[in-house]
């Protein structure tokens, strides 16, 4: 359909190519790659136009791209395009050796959390016509790269798993009395914001402090903690042995208030306020200090 | 080789229900899916859960509503085991910490939805489907349940003797995306599909890109038939450029519906007087198209969804997300502006035929969820109501596959002597086997009496040469061309409006694809996350499902559901009520069909025409 043909060009390597399994480029310019603001009025400008995007390229075995590098592809241009849509079509077009994680195409599934001009951004939920050109699009910071855009997620799921991400309660009435815990709305719209969390890993990418302790339990983990610490469904005694957790070396006294993460989350959680409600919490439970 | 007594393939609602209802049985039961849990499509559903809780309610109206619903093709024994079993699940749900929204006195909130008669939808904002997915894969933590993420399945280790009610499913064989190395994995009581949905067989959906119906595919190669394939539901508010869908809470709140003309038509042209905007989904689809045909189309293209007047806090609390969804996938903002919206392929009613316990006419192999076609939604299925299929029939899957006695199903599976042969349909083109194709045969090697493990060696040769195959070729087809054509002649043929010429087209379409994908080839080198690999895979899946939608969209000759025939356009209740069952037959598949069950266990549910 197209005639605009496939042209990874160049062959600049990233900055920092002293990487084991390439760490991908360290996150020194956290301020968000120029947002435009009347994307309307850029889109309506584009129309017609090919998107010129600068995607990362790395793959351990193959020859060629051992060597972390940037091809360049110049997309067509459709109104609502999103990042997400023009690394897809570059795939399908152009190279079907790009890769990257997706899947919802809706902000739901938390697969393609990118590092877009300079920023952590979900691919599907980001328009093009609000980034400078060329768009260059990075795995995510401070992640082991598997290939391309893709990094690995284990370290992100540990520390997930290592707040004990499950609600926990001894005396729920039995399930074929088809009673339920009452809850307030008010306890409900509490906890509404901290449940949203999608598993991006964007928020841990953005964290300096995470990327300097490996077992920093870090924001996302935190904000689950703090969803069920929250919950008054959950007694007094499991919110307490929650806050014990969070207490550690490694949990939220490592903080230090810098809301890289909450600048973005693509859900809007509130991280860093979390974070400190926790250590308020903390405090006012009179726990000792690590 | 990995091996597990319960080996659960998806991680999505219905799979998640599965493994947990294994491990409480018992069972030591391991999940493999091709994407992380919290990943599973299951996460984007937003309505809500059907579930018969409050007092004025009971079991008996959900069940009639869904039969209802299903235009006459439910089950009875299928579609009351899921009304009864609803409301004890969902409570279950709340125990395991869901975050459903509140009333004043702190009991769940229900509201109203399309095709029911009390407001019995239970949901948690409006991400009732992220909040599913995650209480339970919380469940699955907890329990310390063996998960194999990014593991992509590729085929079943069946036997294959002639008669598939004959044959067992030992395991699966699956690769790891990460590293590309194939492995088998034994399942020592039984395989449970969860595979979620088939969307991608068309190009405007609301499903996830991982909608590829690879469960439907393999389950079908190796010997259990489709059922009600040709049942699409199209979900009448999608976003036009994306396919992401607007719920149908916004109409279950007041959003209402306006031509280009600024008409209310859903009462103005008659489509449905009593319900307007919250008539059955497919009635609206159809009217939005109609008016989109008669010129009263914005664009020529969408209707606009309306919300406005609901006020920004009612807004804000029920339907918040509705609003970044309008803004971020299309740029409108629907405190200010109506939405544009038009049909999108949304689910699937057809599916692996199983009975109420899960399980296929192959020993050992079970699914359920969005794959399987118990069959509780029938012609057509009421919104709220996959939600709760997925955590009883999901539930009921596993505890079978573990073993649990649970009593024998009033369904039948397989051929059978209850099943009619279809006569009388001229093909436009021979279905089934492509040229060079082989059929991966462990009889082929002498194997129909191979013991489980033998079965599954074999299986995972098979695997590892048909990859090395796909590698090794130079050249040919991408699998993406073949993709971008299949979609395109299903939604330019077999979408809301179908005609026996279109329905022709697309078959000889499908067979021409076929026909190129025995020249497919994967271009990336790669062992290491190779996408284009898994790509080609699931296209071959979405080929034969696709055939399957088309074969049961051209037989089926009567307007039932979601199944609009041109020619055909009243419901034909002495000749169809009944199932179409599509069976792989080695490569050259067959059409028979099956009586629904309309006897239920206090009443006969006697086909009333569906007006609302
Ligand atoms: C946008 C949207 C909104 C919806 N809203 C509602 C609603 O409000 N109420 C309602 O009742 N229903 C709703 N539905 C329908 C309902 O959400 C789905 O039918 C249901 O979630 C499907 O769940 P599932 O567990 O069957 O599949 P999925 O959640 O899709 O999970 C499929 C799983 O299978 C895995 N998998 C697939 N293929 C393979 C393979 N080859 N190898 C390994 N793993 C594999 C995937 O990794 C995934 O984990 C909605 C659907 C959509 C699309
Ligand atoms: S908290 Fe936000 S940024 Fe972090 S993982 Fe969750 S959704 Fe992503
Ligand atoms: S593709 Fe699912 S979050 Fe972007």
């Amino acid at each position: 359909m197209s005639t605009q043909q496939a042209e990874p060009e160049s062959q600049e390597a990233p900055e920092d190519p002293a990487m084991k399994g390439a760490e991908s480029p360290a996150a020194d310019e956290q301020n968000g790659g120029g947002m435009v603001d009347e994307h309307a009025e850029k889109a309506a400008e584009l129309e017609g136009e090919t998107v010129h995007i600068k995607v990362f390229r790395y793959d351990p075995e193959v020859e060629g791209k051992q060597e972390p590098r940037f091809d360049d592809f110049h997309v067509p241009f459709e109104k609502g395009m999103t990042v997400l849509d023009s690394v897809m079509y570059a795939r399908d077009e152009y190279d079907s050796s790009l890769t990257f994680r997706h899947s919802c195409r809706q902000a739901v599934c938390g697969s393609d959390a990118f590092f877009v001009n300079g920023k952590q951004r979900l691919g599907c939920k980001t328009q093009i016509s609000d980034l400078e050109q060329p768009v260059r699009i990075e795995p995510l910071p401070h992640q082991e790269v598997v290939k391309d855009l893709v990094v690995d997620m284990d370290h992100f799921y540990d520390q997930m798993h290592t707040v004990e991400p499950y609600f926990q309660d001894e005396d729920t009435p039995p399930v074929d009395d088809l009673e339920e815990q009452r809850q307030s709305q008010e306890n409900r719209e509490k906890i509404k914001m901290s449940s949203r969390c999608i598993w991006c890993g964007a928020c841990m990418s953005s964290c300096n402090i995470a990327a300097g302790d490996n077992e920093y339990l870090g924001p996302a983990a935190i904000n689950k903690a703090y969803k069920f610490a929250m919950d008054d469904r959950e007694g007094e005694e499991i919110k307490e042995h929650r806050l014990r957790i969070l207490e550690q070396e490694h949990g939220v006294w490592r903080c230090q208030t810098q809301f890289s993460c909450t600048e973005v989350c693509p859900k809007d959680i509130p991280l860093t306020e979390h974070i400190q409600e926790l250590k308020r919490e903390a405090v006012k439970k009179n726990l000792k200090f690590w | 080789m990995y091996e597990h007594d319960v080996i659960v393939v998806g991680a999505g609602g219905a799979g998640l229900r599965a493994a947990i209802a294994a491990n409480e049985a018992g069972a030591d039961v391991a999940m493999v899916t091709k994407l992380h849990p919290v990943r599973s499509h299951t996460g984007a559903a937003e309505g809500g859960i059907n579930a018969a809780l409050q007092e004025g309610d009971d079991w008996e109206l959900h069940a009639y509503d869904t039969m209802k619903g299903s235009d006459y093709l439910g089950d009875a024994p299928a579609v009351e085991t899921l009304a009864q079993n609803a409301p004890e699940e969902t409570i279950n749900l709340e125990h395991w910490g869901m975050p459903f929204s509140r009333e004043e006195d702190g009991t769940v909130s229900q509201r109203p939805f399309g095709g029911l008669s009390y407001p019995r939808t239970t949901y948690a904002g409006a991400e009732t489907g992220h909040h599913l997915l995650h209480t339970m894969y919380e469940q699955v933590v907890k329990r310390g349940i063996q998960v194999y993420d990014e593991w992509y399945v590729m085929d079943l280790a069946t036997t294959d003797e002639d008669d598939p009610n004959d044959r067992e499913c030992h395991g699966v064989v699956a690769y790891d995306v990460q590293s590309g190395t194939i492995e088998g994995f034994k399942a020592n009581n039984g395989v449970v599909l969860a595979t979620g949905g088939p969307g991608q067989a068309f190009d405007h959906t609301t499903n996830a890109v991982s909608c590829t119906g690879d469960g439907h595919a393999m389950a079908y190669r190796a010997g259990a038939p489709l059922e009600d394939m040709e049942f699409i539901q199209f979900h009448p508010t999608s976003l036009p450029s994306t396919g992401v869908l607007i719920s149908e809470g916004v109409r279950g709140e007041g959003g209402i519906l306006y031509n280009s003309e600024g008409e209310r038509f859903m009462f103005e042209y008659g489509y449905a007087n009593n319900s307007g905007e919250l008539a059955s989904r497919d009635v609206v689809a159809r009217a939005e198209l109609t008016e989109v045909g008669e010129g009263r189309g914005v664009d020529d293209e969408y209707v606009h969804l309306d919300m406005r007047h609901l006020g920004e806090e009612r807004i804000m609390d029920r339907l918040e997300n509705i609003l970044h969804l309008a803004e971020d996938f299309e740029g409108v903002d629907g405190l200010v502006e109506p939405m544009p919206v038009k049909p999108g392929q949304h689910y699937a009613m057809g599916g692996i035929e199983v009975d109420e316990n899960g399980q296929t006419c192959v020993d050992g192999l079970y699914a359920a969820g969005e794959c399987a076609c118990v069959s509780v939604h029938g012609g057509n299925r009421l919104g709220g109501n996959a939600l709760p299929e997925l955590i009883v029939f999901g539930k009921r899957a596993g505890q079978h596959a573990a073993g649990e006695d649970l009593g024998e199903p009033e369904i039948r599976t397989g051929y059978g002597d209850d099943v009619e042969d279809e006569t009388d349909t001229e093909l436009p083109v021979a279905p089934g086997k492509a040229g060079l194709e082989t059929s991966g045969s462990v009889a082929a090697d002498g194997g129909v009496t191979a013991d489980a493990e033998g079965v599954l060696q074999r299986k995972v040769e098979t695997a590892r040469e048909r990859v090395d195959t796909l590698m090794d070729k130079e050249d040919g087809v991408q699998h993406a061309e073949i993709r971008a054509k299949l979609q395109k002649a299903m939604t330019d043929y077999v979408n809301v409006f179908r005609t026996e010429e279109g329905v022709k087209k697309a078959l000889e379409i499908i067979r021409e694809c076929r026909e190129e994908y025995q020249d497919v080839y994967v271009d990336d080198p790669s062992r290491t996350f190779n996408t284009d690999l898994q790509q080609t895979i699931e296209t071959r899946n979405l080929i034969d499902v696709a055939e399957t939608i088309a074969l049961g969209a051209l037989v089926r000759d009567e307007f039932r559901g979601a199944h609009w025939r041109k020619e055909h356009q009243e419901r034909k209740d002495e000749e169809w009520l009944k199932h179409t069952l599509i069976s792989w037959d080695d490569g050259e598949p067959s059409i028979f069909y099956r009586p629904v069950i309309l006897e239920g266990e206090n009443k006969t549910y006697e086909p009333k025409e569906r007006s609302y």
